[in-house]
């Protein structure tokens, strides 16, 4: 088959400051063949595409190691463009198109039929006239090719969003070398009949004899399309199948196996234990991580644990609740109803929130450890004061650097002392400086968000060992939201797992690598019901 | 070493740097052309007091997170009609001075609370639209110095008798009323207690209110909006704060000022006021994210002292008037070098 091997990666390893993030991945595509590349968010797909284009972040961090050949000959990408002109199309996720430009101006973009003309003539190449009328021409061809019928010449912005796909493949097979297309998650906009429609077009453009690199999440299209397909986990290769070995439980198993350590002796028994928290029909309007009509009840002492891939809005559920994003919907603490929208009332109503977004929101960057940890507690609670007239509080210092003194030594914050600024402490002190600050409130439900983003592995132990410590000594109840399943289901008492903005289910943290796989990937309620 | 020199020099600033350098310099050459230190010193005191409320203005602004205010002509034209208001209703001394801010301090709160709206609508672009609402307001009060149905012959133009002055004199009112407070001579080195005690007095306010808790909750909402967020604290609200604060002492700022300067000066008068005041908190050390008293002292101190100093030296080289250019030159210069610098830290 090596004859007709139209792109191959061989042996391609990658490492990122210290951290290896791809290790030996090959991978090939024949022609006339799709092939499938599924992966958890994390698990290297996207810094495979960074250098199978030559992005300048690629070079920008050492290069990387390994070969890529097209049609057998070796070839090195110094940038995006350079692939391109090779032969290697991309179609993006995010749509890179000119909403005030029609159809085909879009997919004849810098690469426009032109004229000669005398300013040409003089001034050279820049200056001659675009030809309109072929340029309509090519790109009405690309889209027959595609089957799509709407008018080359209506204005891109006013399109609907599944159309914008196909204009950007129109643009890849108008270019006439293009010999190898790679689809990034192309149907995660799209709505079922358009996805199935773009299913029909890439087994076409295989037909034609181009090959296709095919990523995507949803697992049933990967198995009815790809003709092989390829699983990576944690930048290593786990598994290369065939269409006939591969089914849905099989892949999603492959993509989230993983060894687990888990760090809590036992599960709660929660069967007696009552909703301290009630979600009902939730919906929060964040940006990249929407959730929609969301229910859930958060039992009274229990870690629980929200996973799901990225994008799916497991990271707006806390954001909505605590106020840092629009929500609507019902919010009921201990039966009691509260209001959406206002961060004061939440942290009153003895809720805490660690923000995944640590720079941005969980810290003072330039101030000092003090001041972040104790912040929060004087504006919600008025702790902290004391008083020297009647109308005038001031804070009080004392108080303050013996409570941070004391988180320190608890938390085990490496510090030069209460005064230094939290920007100089490193990825994992500086989660403990937010944990710190959370707990200063005294909460009953603390929310956490990607607890262990960016720290490294021996903070990672420590910071979860610290929460379930908070959990099973002080009795805080503890919602802990996290893109890694390993760690959900190292320490949490149920995991809930959220696709596209809903609950797809609740599984014990020691259930199947299958059943987590096939929530995440959202197949869990249809396979059930395809069962009954 | 090297690591610790270019430290000291970060500790410093460049501009602080740079005018303490010419500073020096300029002390020098001072005595080399015999200039009368006394004179020199008594000067430096009156003028380092006189504007140094006006640069204080600026730090409730800065740590609400709007930046450097130079929409200070807000708080002066609230300063100027509680003073001419005072005159015209003839009081004297003491009382005139305490009707004035009387009179200006509600005005520069409801200002200021409007000012705080328009910023709120307005955020990144804080310091280039207040500069403009600066310019606007000099002048619209322009129609209004000429309008108002003001009386009092000491104030209105002498012909015609309609319209106020473009200086008005203080002789009768509150020319000097802090600078003569328990002033003192030391040897030949006249020093304005008075002005001195209120500006100690202002500070340790503004300071004392930064360590409330609504100091801090404007602080927090100032140095990260969105830690601010999720402690509840409503950044809207805290940046109003800072600009009704930031024009309520801009406002007793001009009246310091002119007692201390003997006139009220109206129409363009005020128009350039917030520049020398900006550049002095940023030579201080200050930046448009971060100030402290400290800065608005040591920066009052050292780019009055060289406003004092520089001119009577370069007149002995140069001929003609040389000190309106040569504050043109440092205050604009500073605060192009601080402006640069914010996109710079926004990072």
């Amino acid at each position: 088959m090596a004859h007709d091997s139209l792109l191959e990666l061989l042996n391609i390893c990658k490492e990122y400051y210290g951290n290896q993030v791809l290790k030996n991945v090959s991978l090939s595509v024949h022609k006339g063949e799709i092939h499938g590349l599924v992966g958890e968010n994390g698990a290297g797909k996207s810094t495979l595409m960074n250098i199978l284009f030559g992005m300048p972040v690629i070079h920008q961090t050492g290069g990387y190691e390994g070969k890529i050949f097209l049609e057998e000959k070796p070839v090195y990408f110094q940038n995006p463009a350079q692939a391109m002109e090779s032969g290697i199309g991309m179609v993006h996720q995010e749509f890179m198109l000119i909403p005030g430009f029609n159809v085909a101006e879009n997919i004849k973009l810098n690469r426009e039929r032109t004229r000669a003309n005398w300013a040409s003539k003089v001034f050279g190449q820049k200056l001659k006239t675009i030809d309109t009328q072929k340029n309509r021409q090519d790109a009405r061809k690309a889209l027959d090719r595609l089957g799509m019928s709407f008018d080359e010449t209506a204005p891109v912005g006013g399109l609907p969003v599944g159309y914008m796909q196909f204009i950007e493949v129109a643009r890849e097979i108008d270019k006439e070398n293009t010999r190898v297309v790679v689809f990034d998650e192309p149907t995660a906009v799209l709505t079922e009949s358009e996805a199935e429609k773009f299913l029909l077009i890439a087994q076409k453009l295989a037909g034609e004899g181009m090959g296709v690199l095919f990523i995507s999440h949803r697992l049933d299209e990967i198995t009815q399309i790809c003709d092989r397909i390829t699983v990576l986990r944690d930048g290593e290769v786990v598994a290369s199948l065939k269409r006939h070995e591969a089914t849905v439980e099989k892949i999603a198993e492959l993509m989230v196996g993983r060894k687990v350590s888990r760090i809590a002796a036992e599960t709660k028994i929660t069967t007696v234990k009552k909703p301290v928290l009630e979600l009902h029909n939730l919906f929060v309007e964040m940006p990249g991580e929407r959730v929609r009509d969301l229910s859930i009840d958060v039992l009274q002492g229990e870690i629980l644990g929200i996973g799901g891939l990225a994008g799916h809005g497991k990271i707006g559920i806390a954001n909505g609740i605590m106020g840092m994003s629009p929500a609507r919907g019902a919010v009921l603490k201990d039966g009691k109803s509260l209001p959406l929208g206002d961060t004061m009332l939440m942290l009153k109503e003895g809720m805490a929130f660690v923000s995944e977004d640590r720079r941005g929101v969980g810290l003072l960057w330039d101030e000092s450890i003090e001041q972040n940890i104790v912040a929060a507690a004087i504006q919600s609670q008025n702790k902290f004061l004391k008083k020297i007239l009647p109308f005038i509080a001031l804070e009080d210092r004392a108080t303050i650097k013996q409570h941070t003194l004391k988180m320190i030594e608890e938390l085990d914050i490496r510090c030069l002392g209460p005064h230094q600024p939290v920007r100089r402490l490193s990825g994992g002190n500086q989660q403990k400086v937010c944990i710190a600050r959370a707990i200063t409130l005294l909460p009953d439900i603390l929310f956490v968000s990607e607890p262990t983003r960016g720290i490294d592995i021996g903070a990672k132990r420590i910071v979860l060992e610290l929460l379930l410590k908070l959990n099973r000594e002080l009795g805080v109840t503890i919602v802990m939201i996290s893109s890694e399943l390993a760690e959900l289901r190292s320490i949490c008492d149920r995991i809930a797992i959220i696709y596209q903005g809903r609950l797809e289910g609740i599984l014990a943290p020691t259930a199947a690598d299958l059943e987590f796989g096939l929530m995440m990937a959202g197949e869990y309620e249809h396979r059930e019901a395809t069962q009954a | 070493m090297k690591d610790r020199l270019n430290q000291i020099m970060d500790n410093i600033g460049l501009p602080r740097l740079i005018i303490a350098s010419l500073l020096v310099l300029f002390c020098a050459a001072a005595v080399l052309v015999k200039l009368p230190v006394s004179m020199v010193a008594s000067d430096v005191l009156v003028r380092f007091g006189m504007n140094a409320v006006l640069v204080l203005a600026l730090i409730p602004a800065i740590k609400a997170g709007t930046g450097l205010n130079l929409a200070l002509p807000l708080g002066i034209m609230c300063g100027l009609v509680g003073a001419v208001v005072a005159i015209e209703n003839k009081y004297s001394g003491l009382s005139s001075f305490l009707f004035a801010l009387a009179v200006s301090i509600p005005l520069a709160i409801v200002i200021g609370y409007l000012y705080g709206l328009v910023l709120n609508k307005i955020k990144g672009q804080e310091m280039i639209v207040g500069t403009y609402v600066g310019f606007s307001i000099v002048s619209g009060m322009c129609i209004f110095w000429l309008l108002a149905p003001f009386k009092n012959p000491e104030m209105v133009w002498a012909y015609g008798g309609t319209g106020l002055r473009n200086t008005i004199l203080l002789h009768s009112s509150f020319d000097k009323i802090l600078n003569g407070f328990l002033s003192f001579n030391l040897g030949q080195i006249m020093v304005p207690t008075g002005l001195l005690l209120f500006l100690a007095l202002l500070s340790f306010a503004v300071w004392l209110f930064g360590k409330t808790r609504s100091g801090l909750a404007m602080q927090t909402a100032g140095s990260n909006p969105r830690f601010a967020q999720s402690c509840g604290i409503s950044i809207e609200k805290m940046r109003i704060l800072g600009t009704v604060l930031s024009t309520v002492i801009a406002c007793i700022g001009i009246l310091a000022y002119s007692q201390s300067y003997g006139f009220l000066q109206l129409y363009q008068g005020p128009l350039m006021m917030a520049f020398p005041a900006a550049a002095a908190i940023l030579i201080g050390g200050a930046t448009p994210r971060k100030a402290t008293i400290t800065h608005v002292i040591v920066g009052t101190f050292l780019f009055q002292s060289l406003l004092v100093v520089a001119p009577p030296v370069i007149n002995v080289i140069v001929e003609g008037s040389f000190s309106e250019i040569f504050r043109g030159i440092i205050s604009n210069g500073v605060i192009l070098y601080a402006l640069t610098t914010v996109s710079r830290r926004g990072e």
